[in-house]
């Protein structure tokens, strides 16, 4: 039983981290149909940001907020890069991702003194300063702070985007990724609200990555490898699960997509797959993800023939 | 006032495909007029409304619209006065966004896209009042999706957007060519009440000559960056189907089609 609430409760935790990340590929993604790699690059571009601020001694919660910001600006680039400069969104994402691989290690080895690795055992983190500490350690032999400010983040996230969504400058967006002639035509300059796009959806991954850094207690600069896949693989899933609920708005399906995924993972882990294995099981899930839509489909459609 | 001054346009430049379409093409519409403009494909009734438009560069020559010289502003300002149906009814909307939030959005033109609430309910009467003129029950669909609307619906609904907020310029290009016969000629009424009623600049490129004989207050027919028909008034409502098609086959016969 213990196994089994622990395997639950490692799951959400991860799942509501990987669902801030899933809410800005969201929005590259599915609103601006801008497939962005420089994702891989900004989730540890946020947790190098975030724990080597705190090393610092920055309020932790700060040091989120910063993460967002420094991830909106790696994201900002990439949209320069394409909206400015006409490449390709592709090689835009792998432009600022290898860039970022660069100014990630000068900022982890200048944050630790030389370390490419910045430890958080020892500093305040946002699973235990205040008002995580408002909470105690354990309820009823479990450490829930972790899975509370988790969740409590995601939530937030979803519930800002989502009322972003619904301002002038929100569905000016989602217009720009669905007709850019009319935004043209609206007097607006589409290239504009691509950058800006691109901006928050990659602060949404660097908020992620800051998350992951001090809930697991460290940074690392291998920590970007397959956030692109994971945040896909959670959109893909979610909209694609609950695609037949209408009612349900896109941010939660995208949320629940996070949480299937790394519910999949945990489970593989703990059913005894070696952690080398770990990104071809990502893999195989985001293709098993991609053709799922046509698999249940395809189903359907026999079964309907069948039944003739 | 529309002037189009000496304009040059050239394709494929710097290839063995080069072809000059304009070579100091003119051509002006006073405030108020509703050109039609018919001519055989290639040429260059669409080309002129890009290079209008600013879709497309100029290789030489002047835009001055309502004095202003024009010709150096990008797409999308220049579209601050300008509304434009295109020939694709896909896109004059966003198909995933409803009806009600289309209109929101060209609502707002000419402010600012901040954080305010996107779509201010005090509007969706006059938003219904719009859509009633068209005819066509769309009134009572505004959560409805413009991607889920048939090709003449959403092209009605294209062409209210573009007149959402005071433009003095209309761009129509081949507007109702995409729709069946009925949708056409609906959109093709909506198209003359709106222009007569708010008494626009209107440019229509059309392959209806009915069309373009029955509405408008001009005529221009067009052939290789040229003009070689410019009827008006009276001229204009004497002329017939007939006329114009033995003057098109001429000059189809000319160019060897």
């Amino acid at each position: 039983m213990d196994i089994v609430i622990n395997l639950v409760k490692a799951a959400l935790e991860q799942g509501f981290t990987y669902g801030v990340l899933a809410l800005g590929v969201y929005i590259t993604y599915s609103i601006l149909d801008f497939p962005d790699l420089s994702v891989d690059g900004t989730v540890p571009l946020g947790a190098t940001v975030s724990a080597v601020l705190i090393l610092r001694g920055m309020n932790p919660w700060l040091s989120c907020l910063l993460a967002f910001l420094a991830g909106a600006a790696a994201g900002g680039v990439t949209g320069l890069l394409h909206v400015k400069l006409r490449i390709r969104p592709l090689l835009c994402g792998i432009l600022v991702m290898t860039a970022l691989l660069s100014i990630n290690l000068v900022l982890m080895m200048g944050g630790t003194g030389g370390l490419s690795i910045a430890s958080l055992f020892n500093s305040p983190t946002i699973v235990d300063e205040l008002p995580a500490s408002l909470i105690p350690e354990r309820v009823g032999g479990y450490a829930l702070r972790t899975l509370a400010v988790t969740l409590v983040l995601a939530v937030v996230c979803k519930l800002l985007l989502d009322g972003y969504l619904k301002t002038k400058s929100g569905l000016l967006l989602r217009a720009t990724g669905s007709n850019e002639q009319f935004v043209t035509m609206l007097a607006r300059n589409p290239g504009v609200s691509k950058i800006l796009g691109l901006a928050v959806g990659n602060g949404f991954a660097a908020l992620a990555g800051a998350i992951l850094a001090q809930k697991n207690g460290s940074a690392d600069l291998q920590m970007g490898q397959g956030m692109v896949v994971i945040g896909l693989a959670s959109v893909i899933i979610g909209t694609s699960v609950f695609r037949g609920i209408r009612r349900m708005k896109d941010t939660t399906k995208v949320l629940l997509g996070a949480l299937i995924y790394a519910t999949c993972l945990q489970v593989a882990l703990a059913f005894g797959l070696p952690t080398a294995w770990l990104k071809m099981l990502m893999a195989a899930l985001f293709v098993l993800a991609l053709v799922s839509t046509d698999l249940l489909d395809g189903g359907l459609r026999k079964t309907a023939k069948g039944g003739k | 006032m529309l002037q189009c001054k000496q304009l040059i346009k050239r394709f494929n430049v710097g290839t063995p495909d080069e072809t000059v379409l304009f070579d100091g093409f003119s051509f002006e519409a006073e405030k108020g007029e509703f050109v039609s403009i018919i001519g055989s494909n290639g040429s260059g009734k669409t080309t002129l409304l890009n290079l209008i438009c600013g879709t497309l560069p100029l290789d030489g020559g002047q835009i001055l619209f309502n004095g202003r010289d024009i010709t150096r502003l990008s797409e999308h300002k220049r579209a601050a006065t300008i509304g434009r149906v295109f020939q694709d009814p896909q896109k004059g909307t966003c198909a995933n966004l409803t009806i009600l939030e289309n209109m929101a959005l060209a609502d707002n033109k000419k402010g600012a896209y901040g954080l305010a609430g996107a779509v201010n309910r005090r509007r969706i009467d006059y938003y219904r009042s719009l859509l009633e003129e068209c005819g066509l029950g769309l009134e009572n669909r505004l959560n409805t999706l413009a991607g889920s609307l048939s090709g003449g619906q959403r092209q009605a609904l294209a062409l209210v957007i573009a007149n959402m907020t005071d433009v003095e310029l209309l761009i129509l290009d081949e507007h109702t060519a995409a729709l069946d016969p009925k949708s056409s000629e609906t959109v093709m009424r909506l198209t003359d009440k709106l222009v007569s009623e708010k008494k626009i600049t209107t440019l229509m490129v059309t392959h209806n000559l009915r069309f373009a004989l029955e509405y408008g207050s001009r005529l221009v027919m067009m052939h290789m960056g040229r003009s070689v028909i410019d009827l008006r008034g009276e001229d204009k409502k004497n002329a017939k189907i007939d006329d114009l098609l033995q003057t098109f086959n001429e000059i189809s016969i000319e160019c060897g089609n």
